[in-house]
């Protein structure tokens, strides 16, 4: 399939390209991975007139510990995710998700920032984000600004992107020192979409729970923070009873449709069970921590 | 748009619209139509090829981002008239069938064993997990990058004189 005809642009640094996005304005479209863009654009579901590719400005794929917080640059693959230690050692949320995206072969050229500003419901990194208390960064003719991602995300396939902007990069604050999460993803096979899907991170402070971070995946127009079951959680005992109505909560906030992947009532149910089975696990490696 | 890709070890140069993807650069533009084109939505991955060594999706990706870049394509396997280790092992394991996905198959395992030239069934499995093989013949497949890692161990323990 052939997409539209458009002009192609390969900036070298950061300037050149947010001068293409400014002059451009909302005829460009800035390609990274290309794996959500490219179908999207060969389905016709996007035209857009000129395309940007950010792919070799520098300094765009640092994956690094960077004060109090994990910077993720724009670029950064969910390969090099999926393979980096420090993140299987220090963020087991982003660990559990990176190899649950898509297959390997999509895995190796998708970035995580391309994924945010797809902003697919479905799209696993925005969970992960929500349930982390990330925030993105980006740049445009104003300057760079930081927005949490839960104002990042706005829509299905809708962020606060504005024309002419560009996010370069991600900072996800260090987790507690004891602290533990996961993701746990309903598919049908790899690489398809979630059918649901939930990231879950818990801080434990003197045995009881600090922050709570529940976020769920492809039930609903945008991943869903599920802030009630967050709520319930925050200083209180970490109890199976507790767990289990902070599930029951989170269920409450998903606003699922039947489709070909299940029905509603049945992707409410996941969700109430991974939540369970995902506070057990972040409980679990928050105390081994 | 002018544009030069290094393919199979030699630069070739082709003037294409941005629009053009990889696959069709390689199978229409550069004749080498070993790349297969199957489900065309990045599903199936009978058009893998390797960029700069690593496995990619070519139907997902445009000509243009090749651009000053290295592609490897089944063609570029053999050297020298002999069969690259994994070709052979698919030919003695008949790790294929009707031979569509063969292309995209040997190019992961090849990329495969450099990382890991003893993977286990599970870490072959993973690898061509974002392929598919509609004879279903995944079992020769696996045993066919298991071989090839085998073939490639004893020729490098060969070449260094080891003996086992």
């Amino acid at each position: 399939m052939l997409t539209a005809r458009f002009d192609y642009h390969r900036p070298n640094d950061l300037d050149e390209a947010l001068q293409l996005l400014a002059e451009h304005g909302e005829d460009a479209k800035v390609l990274a991975g290309g794996q959500s863009l490219i179908p999207v654009m060969k389905l016709r579901l996007a035209a857009p007139g000129h395309l940007v590719d950010v792919n070799r400005i520098p300094g765009l794929d640092g994956l690094a510990e960077d004060g109090d917080a994990l910077a993720i640059g724009a670029l950064v693959r969910h390969k090099a995710v999926e393979r980096s230690e420090m993140i299987r050692d220090r963020y087991p949320v982003m660990a559990a998700a990176a190899p649950m995206i898509s297959d390997p072969i999509v895995r190796n050229l998708g970035t995580v920032g391309g994924s945010l500003c797809h902003a697919d419901p479905a799209g696993d990194w925005g969970s992960v984000m929500l349930a982390l208390g990330a925030s993105v960064i980006v740049r445009g003719p104003g300057g760079e600004r930081t927005l949490p991602i839960g104002e990042f995300l706005r829509d299905t396939f809708e962020t606060a992107l504005e024309p002419g902007e560009l996010l370069t990069g991600i900072r996800v604050p260090k987790p507690a020192a004891r602290s533990g999460g996961t993701y746990l993803k309903m598919e049908r096979k790899v690489g398809d979409f979630a059918t649901a899907a939930v990231a879950v991170h818990l801080d434990l402070s003197n045995g009881t729970i600090g922050r709570a971070g529940i976020a769920l995946t492809a039930v609903g127009p945008k991943n869903i923070q599920a802030t009630d079951a967050e709520a319930h959680l925050a200083g209180a005992e970490p109890t199976d009873d507790v767990f289990a109505h902070a599930a029951g909560l989170a269920a409450q906030a998903a606003s699922p449709v039947s489709d070909l992947r299940g029905s509603a009532d049945y992707k409410r149910h996941i969700i109430d069970v991974f939540v369970r089975r995902g506070l057990a696990r972040a409980l679990e490696i928050a105390r081994a921590a | 748009m002018q544009i030069t890709v290094t393919v199979n070890g030699a630069e070739r140069t082709a003037d294409v619209e941005p629009r053009m993807l990889l696959v069709h650069l390689l199978r229409e533009e550069l004749g080498l139509t070993g790349t297969h084109i199957g489900c065309d939505t990045t599903s199936c991955g009978a058009c893998t090829v390797l960029l700069d060594g690593v496995p990619v999706k070519s139907c997902t990706m445009f000509g243009v981002q090749a651009d000053g870049r290295e592609v490897t394509t089944v063609e570029g396997l053999m050297s020298n008239g002999t069969l690259h280790p994994i070709q052979a092992a698919f030919k003695e394991e008949h790790g294929l069938q009707c031979g569509f996905c063969t292309p995209g198959m040997m190019l992961t395992g090849a990329a495969l064993l450099k990382d890991n030239p003893t993977p286990s069934d599970d870490d072959v499995r993973w690898a061509i997990s974002g392929q598919i093989c509609r004879c279903t013949g995944y079992m020769n497949i696996v045993k066919a990058v298991q071989a090839a890692g085998r073939a490639m161990a004893a020729e490098t323990a060969g070449a260094a004189g080891v003996t086992s």
